[in-house]
C-alpha cells in the first residue's frame, strides 16, 4: 500500500514543475506581463483546444499526423529492422550493403526535403518516405549493434546445445540483441515526430502541421501554441508507450527492476 | 561405460605460425576425472574444445565409444569459465534449458531443475535472475545446468578460475561429490596445481611452443576424498606435497624441453 503510494508520488512529482510553470504563465498574462500576441493565455489555448475538439478538426488532424507517422515508421522501421538483422547475421550482407547505407547515413534526411517535394510534390508518399528514412537509420544501426554484441559464449552455448539456425536466432540472438534493439526504437520515435513535423509545416494539406502553419496565416497564436503543446504530447506519448514495452519485454535485464 | 578418445590430434588455427596442438593424445573413461594443466597458451582449451566438438582437428581423431565427433553432442556437457548462462532466463530455466529444446513438459523440466538446484546446493534459488547470484551461485547453476542433460561426459574450462579462494574450495568438494555420484568422465582445465592434485585422477602435463603433452601423472587423492577421507587430512599427508613437488617439476621440465 504505502509502496502503491509511493510510486504515484514518484510520478507525481515529475508533473510539479510543468503545473507550477502553466499556473505562472496564466498569471503572468492575466497581469499582461505577457502579451497575448507573443504568447497566449493558458486558459486561451484551452479555449482553442475546445473549439476545434467540438468542431472535430483536431482529432481529425490528429488522426492524419499519427497514421503518417506511423505509416512511415512501420515501413522504415521494418527495412532497418530486416537489414539490420541481415547485416548482424551474415558478413556477405554486411559487405555488401553497410558502406553504402554508412555513407547515405552522413546526409541528414531533412536536407532531402527540396528534393523529395519535386520527386513526390506535396502527396503523401513525400511525408512516408521522409520519416520512412529518419527512422530507418537509428533502427538499423541498433539492431546490427545489438546483434553484433550477442556474447559470443552464448552463442556457443547455443551450438553445444545443438540448436538450429532458426532456435539458435530466437533463443539467444534476438533476446541477446533486444535491449539495444529497444534503443534504437525509442530514439526513431522522437525522429519520426520530429521529420513529420517538418514535413508537414513545409508541404502539406492536412495534418497538425498544417493546422499551425494555417493559424500562422490568420495570426490564431492560441492555435499555434496549441499545435506544439500536441506535439509534445504525442511525442511523450509515443516514448512512454515503448518504454512500457521495453519494460514488459527486458524484464529480466538488471536495468529494468521494479526497485 | 563410456570412452572418449583424443588419439594424435593436431590443431592448426589459420593464422597461427605454429599449430596450437600437435600429436596429443588422452582418453577420459566414465568414473575418470581427468585434469589438464600447464602455462597459458599450450593448447588446454583447445583441447577441450576439440572434444566437446566445437573445434574440429587438423588431423587425428576424437571418438566417442569408437564413433567419430563431429559437433556438440548432449553426450558432452560444456562449463565455460565464465557461467554463460542465458541472462534473461531465471536460474531453474536456465537449467530446464536443455530439456525444453526436447520438448520436455514444463512441470517435468522444473521438477528436474529443482533437483539439480539441490543437488548444487542452491535449493529455493530457482526463480532468481541471474544477475542477483553471485559469481560462485552461477558458477553452480551453470554445473547444474550442464547435468541436466545428463551427459556421461562433463568438460570444464576453468570453471572455479573466476572464484574467491574459499568459494573455490568449497567448489571443489562439491565437484568431488557430484563425480563420486553420478559415474561421469570428467576432463577439466585448471591452472591450480593443488586443484589438479586434490580432484584428478589423472593429470595432463601439457607444454606450450607448440603445444603438447609431456606427461600424463595417476593420482588418487580424489578418490580418498570420495571414500570419506577429508580435505585437509589429504592435504595434510606428506604423499600430497611430494606429488605437488613432482607435478611441478614435470610442468617446468615440459617448458625447458
Ligand atoms: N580462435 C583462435 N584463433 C587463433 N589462434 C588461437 C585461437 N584460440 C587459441 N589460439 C592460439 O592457440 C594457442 C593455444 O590456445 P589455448 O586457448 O588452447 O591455450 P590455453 O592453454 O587454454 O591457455 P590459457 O591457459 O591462457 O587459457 C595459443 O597460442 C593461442 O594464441
Ligand atoms: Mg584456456
Amino acid at each position: 500500500m504505502s509502496r502503491a503510494l509511493q510510486s504515484i508520488g514518484r510520478s507525481a512529482i515529475g508533473w510539479l514543475l510543468p503545473a507550477l510553470l502553466l499556473a505562472g504563465w496564466e498569471i503572468a498574462s492575466r497581469a499582461g506581463v505577457i502579451s497575448a500576441n507573443v504568447l497566449p493565455a493558458p486558459s486561451a489555448v484551452g479555449a482553442a483546444f475546445w473549439k476545434l475538439l467540438l468542431s472535430g478538426e483536431l482529432l481529425e488532424n490528429i488522426r492524419i499526423s499519427t497514421l503518417r507517422a506511423l505509416s512511415g515508421f512501420v515501413v522504415g522501421g521494418a527495412i532497418g529492422f530486416g537489414l539490420g538483422l541481415a547485416n548482424g547475421l551474415s558478413a556477405l550482407s554486411r559487405g555488401l550493403t553497410d558502406t553504402t547505407i554508412q555513407m547515405i547515413r552522413n546526409i541528414p534526411h531533412l536536407a532531402l526535403i527540396p528534393l523529395v517535394i519535386l520527386w513526390f510534390g506535396i502527396d503523401e508518399e513525400a511525408k512516408l518516405f521522409l520519416v520512412a528514412l529518419g527512422v530507418f537509420f537509428p533502427i538499423y544501426i541498433n539492431t546490427l549493434l545489438g546483434i553484433q554484441g550477442v556474447d559470443p559464449q552464448l552463442v556457443e552455448m547455443g551450438r553445444i546445445y545443438g540448436m538450429s539456425r532458426s532456435q539458435l536466432f530466437i533463443r539467444v540472438i534476438l533476446p541477446g540483441a533486444l535491449p539495444s534493439i529497444f534503443v534504437g526504437l525509442r530514439y526513431a520515435l522522437g525522429i519520426m515526430w520530429l521529420t513529420l513535423i517538418v514535413a508537414e509545416t513545409i508541404s502539406a494539406s492536412s495534418g497538425l502541421g498544417y493546422m499551425a502553419m494555417q493559424a500562422r496565416e490568420f495570426l490564431l497564436i492560441d492555435v499555434v501554441v496549441l499545435s506544439i503543446l500536441i506535439y509534445a504530447l504525442l511525442g511523450k506519448l509515443a516514448d512512454s508507450l515503448a518504454r512500457y514495452l521495453e519494460r514488459l519485454s527486458l524484464q529480466w535485464h538488471p536495468a529494468f527492476q521494479n526497485v | 561405460m563410456a570412452h572418449l578418445v583424443l588419439d594424435h590430434i593436431s590443431v592448426h588455427y589459420g593464422n597461427q605460425a605454429q599449430p596450437a596442438v600437435t600429436q596429443a593424445s588422452l582418453s577420459v573413461n566414465s568414473g575418470d576425472f581427468v585434469v589438464l594443466v600447464g602455462r597459458s597458451g599450450c593448447g588446454k582449451t583447445t583441447l577441450l574444445n576439440a572434444a566437446a566438438g566445437l573445434i574440429a582437428p587438423n588431423s587425428g581423431s576424437v571418438t566417442v565409444d569408437g564413433k567419430q565427433i563431429k559437433a556438440p553432442g548432449a553426450d558432452r556437457a560444456v562449463v565455460f569459465q565464465n557461467d554463460a548462462l542465458f541472462p534473461w532466463l531465471n536460474a531453474r530455466e536456465n537449467i530446464g534449458f536443455a530439456l525444453k529444446l526436447r520438448g520436455v513438459a514444463a512441470k517435468e523440466r522444473d521438477a528436474a531443475a529443482d533437483r539439480l538446484l539441490a543437488l548444487v546446493k542452491l535449493e529455493g534459488f530457482g526463480s532468481k535472475a541471474i544477475w542477483e547470484l553471485s559469481g560462485g551461485m552461477r558458477q553452480r547453476v551453470g554445473l547444474a545446468r550442464a547435468l541436466a542433460a545428463e551427459p556421461d561426459f562433463l568438460l570444464m574450462d576453468e570453471p572455479l578460475g573466476a572464484l574467491d579462494a574459499l568459494t573455490r574450495e568449497r567448489m571443489q568438494t562439491l565437484l568431488l561429490d557430484i563425480w563420486a555420484a553420478n559415474n561421469i568422465g570428467v576432463l577439466m582445465v585448471t591452472h591450480g596445481i593443488d586443484e589438479a592434485l586434490l580432484l584428478a585422477t589423472r593429470i595432463v602435463v601439457l607444454a606450450p611452443g607448440p603445444g603438447r603433452v609431456v606427461r600424463q601423472i595417476d593420482a588418487g587423492f580424489g578418490r580418498r576424498y570420495a571414500s570419506g577421507e577429508t580435505v585437509r587430512s589429504i592435504k595434510a599427508d606428506p604423499a600430497f606435497n611430494q606429488a605437488r613437488a613432482e607435478l611441478e617439476d614435470s610442468i617446468f621440465e615440459g617448458e625447458a624441453a
